[in-house]
């Protein structure tokens, strides 16, 4: 290799989860710095080369006209940009708000609402810009993350798995906590954390967004059929991938049924999530 | 073979236990693990789900205690002896930098040698079926192979069958006849607690001479029949089986495909619990200096997109409705083409294990019903 490549790392609104991810890859850690130029990763270091960047990883959701305007800069200085974890990928647990109306929430929460500059909704960065790999997880895998970069150093197509969580839960030998009576999202979410939740006993939550064919409908009706009430499915759904079609529409569904009456109070408005 | 049906008594079975482990074997097979009867390492006897049943139905698994002190009354669970001879992921090779050049290096031989405890009788024909495919044609699986040679199988005549059982319509149970080195057939009642073992092999009949046998006699032999003859009538499940292999390439467009796409969540977990499915792809490693690439076998599912996707394009099956077909039709059909038998061996798994209760043997015979009413 002659040149190196110049990596940029990118907040958005997020917790900082997948950056953090990216700090605990430990062993490789020092490894990453020699093979790749880390121009800019603010959660690692305060120094910052200016662009263009070779690699754009973007962790993060846009919920500011500021922000909707720092993509499209962090865009045309990357040649290849990369969305990292659930809130860059698909807006993240903060796309809730896209479900409600802000205003009311802002009016509960802060002393003085007007401080607060945000726009209605939390959107996925390929809403604004052209994105050309999305890596998910809430947060992300950092074997996933390495696999990707390594990949990517070798000029091999990344292989990023689109299909269920069912497959890894199999591989691993845990009997299927669905046909035990537990109910669980992996049939319809994404392979990437190695069933971590089944092996534990623990229905999948759902982190890493919707699998390539995610059937929701059927899975909703065999939950049903379970014994698991309404408000246990919405809540399922309307996590950190609400806003990932189709998970999407399962949200819709949590608005009609209870908008009218949410936000009314701070008792109420909360009730849903607790 | 003059004698070849002999008398164990339960309370001797850890001798069978002892002679396995003696002869450099390791045993695998059936314990309770959170929940359910999977297969793991055995150490002795106890290690077995003494008294456990297992309660089946299309999309649903418990286990029960009966207390019934018996030793095999459960029937086949989640896992399959695939998870030991050819477990879900494999290394192929490793690929080294050394200066200029690249050295390869084949992933080392396996070394274990199994002795697979309670093989029951649907599960040793999906053993034929994989040896059928993955050593019976031009590219055999070679770790697959070695593993499978040396593999002590120890078959156990099924005393129950579950509710999701349907060995008798696929013709390979539940009594086994051939291909096991010992078979136990499990008998109980208030005075006694023996197994019938029968001898299969020269090498089970080492591991025979090891233990504390009694000759048996025409009264056990009839009473280890009668087990299977009553477990026989009690299937859980039953697959027509007449003309099928045309009747569903007939159907390959009946929009019932369409009907079971709207409830399959394409999960693969049907695919990833038979006995004989054997997909795979590989999957690329190297590591961030470039210095080294690592190839590995990995089972795949053919309800996954990736499965048929080429370059360019989307994947040629597209839809769920499409992929359901290529599973159901490859176990019923496609596989006698290509195999020259069937790639199912009735032992409910997959109805067991889907997620939503989608029922094989119920997908067929409405494929058959639609077929016929047409006709
Ligand atoms: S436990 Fe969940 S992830 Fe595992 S196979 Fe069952 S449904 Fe899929
Ligand atoms: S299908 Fe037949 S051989 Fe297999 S477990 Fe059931 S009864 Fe036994
Ligand atoms: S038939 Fe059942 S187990 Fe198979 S892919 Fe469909 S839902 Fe999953
Ligand atoms: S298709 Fe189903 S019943 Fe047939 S062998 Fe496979 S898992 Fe068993
Ligand atoms: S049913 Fe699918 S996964 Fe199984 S052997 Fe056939 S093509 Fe492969």
């Amino acid at each position: 290799m002659t040149t190196r490549l110049k990596l940029a790392v990118w907040k958005f609104a997020s917790c900082d989860g997948c950056q953090l991810q990216i700090l605990d890859c430990e062993d490789e850690l020092l490894v990453l710095a020699e093979v790749v130029d880390i121009a800019y990763f603010k959660e690692a270091t305060r120094h910052e080369d200016p662009g263009p960047y070779d690699l754009s990883l973007v962790e993060g959701s846009i919920t500011t006209a500021h922000d909707a305007e720092r993509i499209r800069q962090v865009r045309a200085q990357s040649r290849i940009l990369v969305t990292i974890g659930a809130c860059a990928t698909s807006g993240g647990i903060q796309a809730l708000k896209n479900f409600d109306d802000v205003a009311v929430y802002k009016s509960i929460v802060y002393a003085t609402p007007a401080y607060v500059s945000s726009l209605a909704t939390s959107t996925p960065i390929a809403d604004h810009v052209t994105v050309d790999y999305a890596i998910p997880g809430c947060p992300i895998d950092k074997t996933m993350l390495l696999r990707f970069l390594s990949a990517l150093l070798a000029g091999r197509k990344p292989d990023i798995p689109t299909h269920t969580a069912c497959v890894a839960c199999k591989h691993s030998g845990v009997a299927c906590l669905m046909v035990r009576g537990i109910p669980c999202m992996g049939p319809v979410t994404r392979a990437g954390c190695d069933a971590l939740c089944p092996k534990f006993a623990r229905g999948c939550f759902g982190c890493f967004g919707p699998s390539e064919t995610a059937n929701v409908d059927a899975l909703i009706a065999q939950w049903r059929e379970m014994g698991v009430d309404e408000a246990t499915i919405m809540r399922a759904f309307h996590t950190f991938q609400a806003w990932a079609p189709p998970f999407r529409q399962v949200g819709d569904v949590v608005k009609s049924q209870t908008s009218p009456s949410r936000g009314a109070s701070q008792g109420q408005g909360r009730q849903g999530h607790d | 073979m003059s004698n070849r049906r002999h008398i164990l008594n339960a309370d001797a079975f850890d001798q069978l236990f002892d002679a396995l482990r003696d002869a450099g074997y390791t045993t695998v097979g059936p314990t309770l693990h959170d929940g359910a009867i999977v297969y793991d390492a055995l150490t002795c006897a106890a290690d077995l789900p003494v008294g456990w049943i297992d309660v089946q139905e299309a999309g649903r698994y418990a286990v029960q205690d009966t207390g019934s002190g018996r030793y095999f009354d459960y029937t086949v669970g989640p896992h399959t002896w695939k998870r030991f001879l050819r477990p879900p992921r494999e290394p192929l090779f490793e690929a080294i930098r050394s200066g200029a050049g690249v050295a390869f290096h084949a992933a080392a031989a396996p070394e274990e040698t199994y002795a697979l405890m309670g093989v029951r009788a649907c599960d040793l024909a999906a053993l034929g079926v994989l040896d059928a495919v993955l050593t019976g044609q031009t590219y055999v699986d070679t770790r697959y192979a070695t593993r499978r040679s040396r593999a002590f199988v120890v078959a156990v005549q099924c005393a129950r069958a579950g509710n999701t059982c349907f060995c008798v319509s696929m013709n390979t149970g539940p009594r086994a006849s051939a291909g096991f080195d010992l078979a136990l057939t499990e008998l109980k009642d208030a005075g006694r607690h023996v197994f019938v073992v029968e001898v299969g092999s020269p090498r089970g009949a080492t591991i025979a001479a090891a233990l504390g046998l009694r000759d048996s006699t025409e009264e056990d032999w009839a009473a280890a029949r009668a087990v299977s003859a009553a477990t026989a009538a009690n299937m859980g499940r039953q697959l027509d089986t007449t003309g099928l292999v045309s009747l569903l390439q007939q159907e390959a467009e009946n929009p019932l495909w369409n009907d079971i796409a709207q409830r399959c969540l394409a999960c693969a977990n049907c695919t990833m619990v038979c006995p004989t499915c054997f997909c795979t792809t590989v999957e690329i490693d190297s590591d961030l200096e470039q210095t080294r690439a690592s190839h590995t076998q990995v089972s795949d599912s053919c309800f996954h997109a990736s499965f048929t996707q080429m370059h360019g394009g989307p994947p040629v099956r597209d839809t769920t409705s499409a992929r359901y077909r290529q599973w159901l039709t490859h176990k019923l059909s496609t596989w006698h083409d290509q195999f020259g038998h069937s790639g199912c061996v009735g032992c409910g798994r997959c109805v067991t294990w889907c997620p939503v209760g989608i029922d094989l043997t119920a997908e067929a015979a409405r494929l058959r019903a639609s077929h016929e009413e047409r006709a």
